[in-house]
């Protein structure tokens, strides 16, 4: 079963995230903050993390970095999910090594579909 | 005391002085340089033996006479603002270094007036220091009460005057160029004159309530004398007539006594010592004069009868009463009073003989051929060698010419000559069209007034009696029936020689540098900043020929530095070798402190080539300058307006960058709240629409979350709206006067049963007496509720709310706290930003729509007060300070 790991501080878009992903067999995971994330990534090593940039106490961006810095998490891909739709924002969050930056709002069926294209590669 | 014992006193003072004088000059501290007392007291060098001993004696003889003296200086000197600090930046600019030069220089720098000038005040002040050497003498003789001898080897003023005329010929050529400041003479001479205060008042005190018992008892005693009366009274029209004019004369005096223009002008280090000096001076004078009258009329009671020389009873009346301690006292004031009466004298003189008369007609052509180390040595040798003849001939004066004269006449004849040089010295600072002509025959007519009604008459008087009266017969025609003598002469001396200056000036052209120089002195505050510029000069000159002869006076290494400075100023390339008339006035400046003026001129002549200029075409050029200055200054002013407006702009500009910045920061904000609602909004109606299967449990959650989220955004638009509102202005407050505390409590009734629920505490705390204010009541209604919103959201269960009213500092403080976790200190200002969201925000997203506290921000600006938030103990507390003013509540 793949595992996913949404994080975001909203708790309605977290609320249609973790509904859909579970109907399409993914184990979810929910994190709040940046903070909670790292918390959860001690235990588990998920396949694909979908990640907030504007949450509280540690921000998306930081918490991509961290993510990077571990070598047992290096196959596990990165989705940015954020409000911010700015190309300077969007750049940044692919330099620091996402995998897809996708810009809300966002349609729910094209999002499964490219994060499970995404995995199949 | 025997004469031993009193020159040894004389050494030891003398030896004081010494001492301070080398000290100063050594140290060259802030305290006497810099201090606007000791230049106060130098100008007491104006009170000479004359004032020690003389004024008594014409208190004693001639009554109120002797106040005139001083009366007049005091009536002028608050002009000394105005005239002075002109005549001092007129001096500055132009290196002066003494009267004769700040006369001739106007006059088209003449050498021939310099001359004349200084032959006059030679003349004119040499009896006069004969006067104080007398006054020394006599006091010796009489302290230590031994006779006069005729041999001037057994004199002991023969000494005293030896050591003063090497003190001043010591520390007053010092420097090279004669406009430099003396520091060490003046400051002798400033301690001299508080010490001879200070003696004159203990006389003062010994005699008014040592002998006699206070002013009244002197007063009744002299009440009885004869002659009481009369010499206290102006004696009618006539007298006072006498007493206007005594006192005109000693306003000219302070101005142009050679010493005194040293002292106020020359040594001036700062224009706003003037300030202290015009009420430190007067005052002086007022002390001074304040126990004249005791200690000539208890003189007159103590030595009814007996034929004394009221002049002096300063000495005499200690002398009665045994006192040996007060008797040298008043002769060591009296010593300092004549002394640095000579000292300053014989350096002034010096400098005008030397500058003036020496040097332009005897030794330029020698300077021209030598080197810098010769001429300078020469130079000071000068001065040297005319200090020691000036108190040479004083003492010749002394000793075979005016033994019999008294202080007091003459004193005032030197005075009468020295105002002579009065229309020169005043036009030259107010008026354009004084001429070289008017004033050099003026001068000469005034002064051959005097000498032959003043001084031929007392000396023929000294022969002769009855030939003196004859001679003086020749002012018959003229003369003024009811004034005496003195003001009599002064009166058609002056009369003279200021008409025939006026008509001649009047009625002669003048030349051109003449007019050049009636511009600079008449306006100087207009060329104080570039005087050179002021010089008109045309022809051909070579800077290399100039160069050569300021060498040979300032040696290599200054000339370099001043041509460097020159060329600074002015933005003028090193390698450029023609010299235009501003350099051509810079190194007369440079030299004239050395060789005077006159000579400055003479020795720079010799090396260019001057053209004709007609008197025309300079009143042109002055014209075109005066209107270039103007011009100039136009522009500077323009200028400075368009620096300021580009420096508005740019911070104009920088603040709309800031805005647009600003601006575009809200909007990402902006965008970022809308989406986010949106978002879930979107996903939740994408998957009702595609999943048919959905639990109803989840598709109400959806559902209710769609309905939540679209009155969220809808709520986020109204206040965006309405804090645009706030921010242009649209919304007007509607001030009226409330009860806070019910505003408040208005303001808590919806949210006080959520409050409650959470189990918060809720206290309030009102320290006010008057609980009315004026506010908007809606707007703050808003902001109350806004902070409780926060406030019960950050609280945790079972926490506190506490709301507190005080009034300080005439302010009405309201403090919302509340337990819970604090706010980043970095944070605490950015709280009431727009959708301020803390990256150490460590609470999960607030409900609301991040606009709550920058609206309450908005809502006390407008009501012209201050909110902020505070960290406590254990939590935080959110300030409103509101104007407690009720009127000027917007």
């Amino acid at each position: 079963m793949r595992k996913i790991l949404i994080a975001d501080d909203e708790h309605k878009i977290v609320m249609t995230l973790e509904y859909t992903f579970r109907k399409n067999g993914y184990e979810v995971f929910i994190a709040r903050d940046g903070s909670e994330v790292l918390e959860l990534l001690k235990e588990e090593i998920p396949d694909v993390i979908l990640l907030d940039v504007m949450m509280p106490n540690v921000d998306g961006y930081t918490t991509i970095q961290e993510i990077k810095k571990q070598e047992k998490l290096k196959n596990c891909k990165v989705v940015f999910l954020s409000a911010k739709t700015n190309p300077a924002d969007i750049e940044k969050g692919l330099k620091l090594g996402a995998d897809a930056y996708v810009t809300k709002p966002y349609s729910i069926k094209k999002l499964t579909q490219q994060i499970d294209e995404l995995l199949e590669i | 005391m025997n004469s031993i014992e009193l020159f040894a006193i004389i050494m030891l003072y003398l030896a004081l002085l010494f001492f301070i004088a080398f000290w100063a000059e050594k140290r060259k501290s802030n305290f006497w340089a810099n201090n606007p007392y000791v230049y106060s007291l130098s100008l007491a060098v104006y009170c000479t033996a004359w004032t020690y001993y003389g004024s008594i004696g014409v208190a004693a003889n001639q009554g109120l006479e002797y106040l005139a003296i001083y009366i007049g200086p005091i009536i002028i000197i608050p002009a000394w603002i105005v005239i002075n600090s002109k005549i001092i930046r007129i001096s500055r600019v132009n290196k002066i270094s003494s009267i004769a030069d700040f006369i001739s220089l106007r006059y088209g720098n003449s050498r021939s007036f310099g001359a004349i000038i200084s032959v006059v005040c030679i003349l004119a002040i040499i009896p006069y220091i004969g006067l104080q050497i007398k006054a020394i003498s006599d006091t010796f003789h009489l302290v230590t009460k031994s006779e006069n001898p005729n041999n001037i080897f057994t004199d002991t003023a023969t000494y005293v005057v030896l050591l003063i005329a090497i003190f001043s010929s010591y520390y007053g050529t010092r420097y090279v160029d004669a406009s430099e400041k003396r520091l060490g003479i003046i400051s002798a001479v400033a301690v001299e004159s508080f010490l001879k205060l200070i003696f004159f008042v203990i006389l003062g005190i010994f005699v008014t309530y040592g002998i006699f018992n206070g002013f009244d008892d002197i007063y009744e005693k002299a009440k009885n004398l004869p002659e009481f009366t009369q010499r206290n009274s102006f004696n009618g029209l006539e007298g006072s007539f006498n007493w206007m004019l005594t006192s005109m004369l000693s306003m000219t005096a302070i101005f142009l006594l050679p010493r005194q223009f040293h002292t106020t002008i020359i040594e001036n280090r700062k224009e706003n010592h003037l300030k202290t000096a015009i009420w430190v001076f007067p005052l002086y004078l007022l002390i001074f004069n304040f126990f004249v009258f005791p200690i000539a009329w208890g003189g007159k009671i103590l030595f009814l009868g007996q034929n004394v020389n009221p002049e002096l009873f300063p000495i005499l009346i200690p002398q009665k009463f045994g006192s040996i301690l007060i008797s040298v006292i008043v002769f060591l004031g009296g010593l300092s009073a004549s002394i640095s009466m000579i000292i300053i004298s014989s350096v002034t003189l010096s400098i005008m003989l030397s500058n003036n008369v020496i040097i332009p007609y005897g030794w330029i052509d020698t300077f021209k051929t030598k080197n810098d180390t010769f001429n300078n040595k020469n130079i000071v040798n000068i001065r040297k060698v005319s200090i020691f003849l000036l108190i040479i001939t004083a003492f010749v004066f002394y000793k075979y010419l005016i033994l019999e004269s008294s202080l007091f006449s003459v004193g005032l004849v030197s005075f009468v000559l020295i105002a002579q040089l009065a229309p020169s010295f005043f036009g030259a600072i107010f008026w354009r069209r004084g001429t070289y002509t008017g004033a050099v025959i003026g001068l000469i007519l005034g002064i051959l007034i005097c000498y032959i009604n003043l001084i031929i008459p007392q000396y023929l008087k000294a022969i002769n009696p009855e030939l003196a009266i004859n001679q003086y017969r020749i002012l018959q025609f003229f003369k003024i029936p009811y004034l005496e003598t003195i003001p009599q002469v002064f009166f058609w001396s002056l009369l003279a020689n200021a008409t025939v200056f006026t008509i001649i000036s009047v009625s002669s052209k003048g030349n051109y540098r003449e007019r050049n120089y009636a511009e600079i002195y008449v306006d100087i505050n207009r060329y104080i900043q570039n005087h050179e510029g002021a010089y008109i000069w045309k022809g051909k000159a070579n800077v290399s020929d100039i160069r050569k002869i300021l060498v040979k006076f300032l040696g290599d290494k200054k000339t370099k530095q001043a041509l460097k400075i020159f060329n600074l100023k002015y933005n003028i390339d090193d390698e450029n070798d023609t010299a235009d008339s501003r350099f051509i006035k810079f190194s007369e400046n440079l030299l004239s402190g050395r060789i005077g003026t006159a000579s400055a001129k003479i020795l720079i002549e010799g090396v260019t080539k001057e053209d004709k200029i007609s008197l025309p075409e300079v009143l042109k050029i002055l014209e075109e300058s005066k209107e270039n200055i103007t011009l100039n200054r136009k522009l500077t002013e323009q200028s400075r307006q368009l620096r300021r407006l580009s420096d508005d702009l740019r911070s104009a500009n920088s603040s709309l960058i800031e805005k647009d910045k600003q601006k575009d920061d809200f909007l990402d904000s902006v965008t970022h709240e809308l989406r986010t609602p949106i978002t879930a909004i979107r996903a939740a109606g994408e998957i009702l629409l595609d999943d048919d299967d959905i639990p109803v449990e989840i598709k109400k959650d959806f559902l209710e979350n769609i309905i939540s989220e679209s009155d969220r955004l809808n709520e986020i638009i109204n206040d965006i709206l309405y804090l645009d509102k706030l921010e242009s202005g649209t919304i007007k407050l509607n001030i009226n006067k409330n009860n806070i505390i019910d505003t408040y409590h208005k303001a808590l009734k919806p949210i006080y049963h959520l409050i409650q629920q959470k189990n918060i505490h809720h206290s309030e705390i009102n320290l006010l007496n008057d609980n009315e204010f004026y506010y908007d009541e809606a707007r703050i209604i808003q902001v109350f509720q806004n902070i409780l919103g926060n406030a019960y959201k950050f609280t945790e269960e079972s926490g506190m709310i506490q709301v507190k009213f005080q009034e300080k500092d005439n302010l009405l403080k309201i403090g919302i706290f509340n337990t819970g976790k604090k706010i980043p200190d970095e944070d605490i200002d950015l709280i009431f930003d727009k959708f301020y969201q803390s990256k150490y925000q460590n609470i999960r997203k607030p409900v609301g729509t991040g606009l709550g506290l920058a609206i309450c921000k908005k809502i006390i600006d407008a009501h012209q007060g201050k909110i902020y938030a505070e960290n406590k103990e254990i939590g935080v507390t959110i300030n409103i300070l509101m104007n407690n003013d009720k009127n000027e509540a917007v």
